[in-house]
């Protein structure tokens, strides 16, 4: 059996981690280009929305690779995401291209299902070793996320942004590399003092929360890099989701003491009080989190058609309103244009370093 | 004279503004196709301003926007680089100070700008459905066999106007024949297509947005009184058109430059003589990884100008200004 499973920003490492320390085979896609996206716009219902041909363009590039079984999530609510796996079995039949499709659905709804699905797949391991193999797993999300968010920090202070960039490759390389939570802290260290020694500019920068569907947002190829056009731009992102957390409360049921999402839903209401599939809630209780932070913007990415996100996008005028803070959406496919996007942004910024210069004005 | 350049290269159309001190025009603007040909038109339309100069005239600071605006920077030495957005605001704040909402729609795209109290608070750009407003009027012109100053008259003498199916122009345009084959005077049909075109762009892009007055409606599409007459219909407000309005993107940039100049800034303005240098474009996929970026360079004779389109820095970071073609670009490529 060689496992695949769709890439989703650096998830690779973190399901790598755990699929390897269970002693699964695996093959993994090549990272997300435009031939991934060729193939799945190719094959995908013209409607479906882009992580859906994203990742249908990873399982036919990884079966090229000799992948013969994908490891895929489910999921509930309004979302379509939630039947993502299956229309995707569909396609891939369809196609002729014979691979098995595991689904694990979410524990907190189908913990027995996933149980069993666990067991299928590890054989006769331990749950001692599950549980060892998971922890390592964790670590290592956590390593990424500490290595992003200095990135996302960096990025518009430092002069030579490529320096940093490769920096950062090469950390991700060695995460996924290491063997040991030692090793996991001292790459994360190495970088850090990396990063710091890199000369830095002065002064006050813009700072932007990054907030909307999940996959566009940790998938810098799905949102056309704009974490780094922004850092470019001279603005500090700061996104509203990371794996770690958003492992935390969906695997862990929250176990863990890191930032998760209970605090941001609350913030949603009175705007949306309730769930709306996806991210939805999410997305505009990060908003008010933001706008509360004193944040210049809030960028809002989403699928093109996604419905949760849709349903957000109607409320955020009323944050606007109510804290002041500008928004910018984009909802993005394969039709979306760099230039545009490029556009945007810049202008953006331009609105968000004006309205501050103006509040800046005001108070003197 | 001290003169500020503002140039505008859009997918559509080419215009240079110049702008003297006091932020009026020096010359008539200049508004040229770009068929595709960005380089060629930006020198021509170079060219065509160095012969009306005098030599009493200097060029203080030059401003690039549109959609190729890094690369116009690049070919010019421009001081700024400026975003559609904001040159179009930075103009039309200019000639209407008080100004609270603009409307342009261009040959390709149509945005919707919100300011209050004199900054830009709000913006949106089309989506696909409202793209190609001012392309779609041009072509259905010509069907008609009109020129589009008659096209957009006509409009006027329409007494009952046709509602005409307008979620996108591909409908717009099967309707709009079915209602002439029915029978429908002219006017009327001109009128109401206009009419469904300025309800596609309030419903698609400017969903949402709190349009007041004063309202100004600028790009090419402005020239057209059958569009200006539907949006005051529908808006029941009074619409702006400014002098220039389908060059406000060079206004606006040359607008930039100039509080450049004021700021004491030192031009970059490599001088009209661009208008007789040789510029090689070209683009290869960088093989450094998976990514593949596909980088485009412009050289003038063996020197890179510029580079971009990689994802990562290598490229476009390695260009220094005046920097020899470098023998990685020649073995990766
Ligand atoms: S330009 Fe950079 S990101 Fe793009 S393919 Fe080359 S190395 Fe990769």
């Amino acid at each position: 059996m060689k496992i695949t499973y769709p890439h989703m920003g650096n998830l690779y490492i973190v399901i790598r981690a755990l699929l390897t320390s269970l002693g699964l085979d695996l093959v993994l896609p090549p990272p997300t280009s435009n031939r991934t996206v060729e193939l799945g716009v190719r094959y995908a219902p013209e409607f479906a929305c882009f992580p859906l041909k994203l990742n249908l363009g990873n399982f036919l590039e990884a079966r090229e690779l000799g992948a013969d079984t994908i490891l895929m999530a489910g999921g509930v609510g309004p979302c379509r995401f939630g039947y993502y796996a299956q229309v995707q079995r569909e396609i891939l039949r369809d196609l002729g291209v014979s691979m098995e499709m595991v689904v694990l659905e979410p524990p907190d709804t189908h913990w027995s299902e996933l149980k069993d699905k666990i067991r299928w797949l590890v054989g006769d391991r331990s749950w001692w070793e599950i549980i060892k193999a998971i922890r390592f797993a964790w670590y290592k999300a956590r390593a990424v996320d500490l290595v992003e968010a200095r990135v996302l920090y960096l990025r518009p202070r430092v002069f030579e942004p490529f320096e940093l960039e490769s920096g950062y490759r090469e950390a991700l390389r060695k995460i996924d590399q290491a063997a040991s939570k030692r090793e996991l802290d001292s790459v994360v260290k190495g970088f850090f003092r990396f990063s710091n020694r890199l000369p830095r500019r002065s002064g006050s920068l813009l700072r932007v929360g990054l907030v909307g569907e999940i996959f566009t947002v940790l998938e810098p190829f799905a949102n056309y890099d704009l974490e780094r056009r922004l850092g470019l731009l001279g603005v500090e992102v700061t996104r509203s989701i990371f794996l770690s957390a958003w492992i935390n409360e969906h695997l862990f049921g929250g176990l863990l003491r890191v930032k998760g999402t209970k605090h941001v839903k609350k913030l949603a209401a009175p705007y949306l009080n309730f769930f709306v599939g996806g991210h939805g809630r999410e997305t505009v209780g990060s908003t008010v989190d933001f706008a509360r932070q004193g944040y210049d913007g809030v960028v809002h990415v989403a699928p093109f058609t996604c419905m949760p996100e849709i349903v957000a996008h109607s409320v955020l005028p009323s944050v606007t309103k109510d804290y002041g803070i500008p928004t910018l959406t984009f909802y993005l496919d394969e039709q979306s244009g760099e230039a545009g996007i490029q556009t945007r942004l810049e202008a953006f910024v331009d609105l968000i370093s004006a309205r501050r210069e103006r509040v800046r004005k005001e108070k003197h | 004279m001290d003169l500020f350049l503002g140039i505008d290269v859009g997918s559509v159309s080419t215009n240079l503004v110049l702008l003297d001190p006091a932020g009026e025009p020096y010359l008539t603007p200049l508004y040229l196709r770009t068929q595709g040909r960005p380089i060629a038109v930006l020198q021509q339309g170079l060219a065509l301003l160095r012969e009306q100069l005098s030599s009493r005239d200097r060029v203080c600071a030059v401003g690039t926007t549109g959609s190729a605006r890094f690369l116009a920077g690049v070919l010019v030495g421009a001081d700024i680089v400026k975003n559609e957005i904001t040159a179009h605001a930075v103009a039309a704040l200019h000639l209407v100070p008080d100004v609270r909402t603009i409307f342009e729609i261009g040959g390709q795209d149509s945005k919707i700008i919100i300011l209050r109290d004199g900054i830009v608070v709000d913006f949106a750009m089309n989506t696909v459905c409202a793209a190609g407003t001012g392309s779609f009027l041009d072509q259905q012109a010509f069907r008609l066999n009109l020129s589009i100053e008659e096209f957009g008259a006509l409009a006027k003498d329409a007494t009952n106007p046709v509602r005409i199916a307008g979620r996108c122009t591909v409908f717009a345009e099967s309707d709009m024949i079915h209602k002439q084959q029915m029978g429908h005077p002219l006017p009327d049909i001109i009128a109401g297509l206009c009419e469904a075109l300025v309800r596609n762009y309030l419903n698609n892009v400017g969903k949402g947005k709190e349009i007041l007055p004063p309202v100004v409606f600028q790009g090419g599409v402005a020239a057209n009184l059958g569009m200006r007459a539907a949006f005051e219909k529908v808006l029941k407000t009074e619409i702006i058109v400014p002098p220039y309005f389908n060059v406000m993107g060079a206004y606006g940039a040359a607008l930039l430059a100039r509080d450049y100049a004021k700021e004491g800034g030192q031009t970059s303005f490599r001088g009209f003589q661009v208008a007789t240098l040789q510029f090689q474009p070209r683009s290869f996929e960088c093989k450094g990884c998976s990514n593949a970026c596909e980088v485009i360079e412009i050289r003038e004779g063996k020197r890179v100008l510029a580079r971009w389109g990689d994802r990562c820095g290598r490229w476009g970071s390695s260009v220094t200004g005046a920097e020899e073609v470098n023998e990685e670009a020649k073995s990766i490529s």
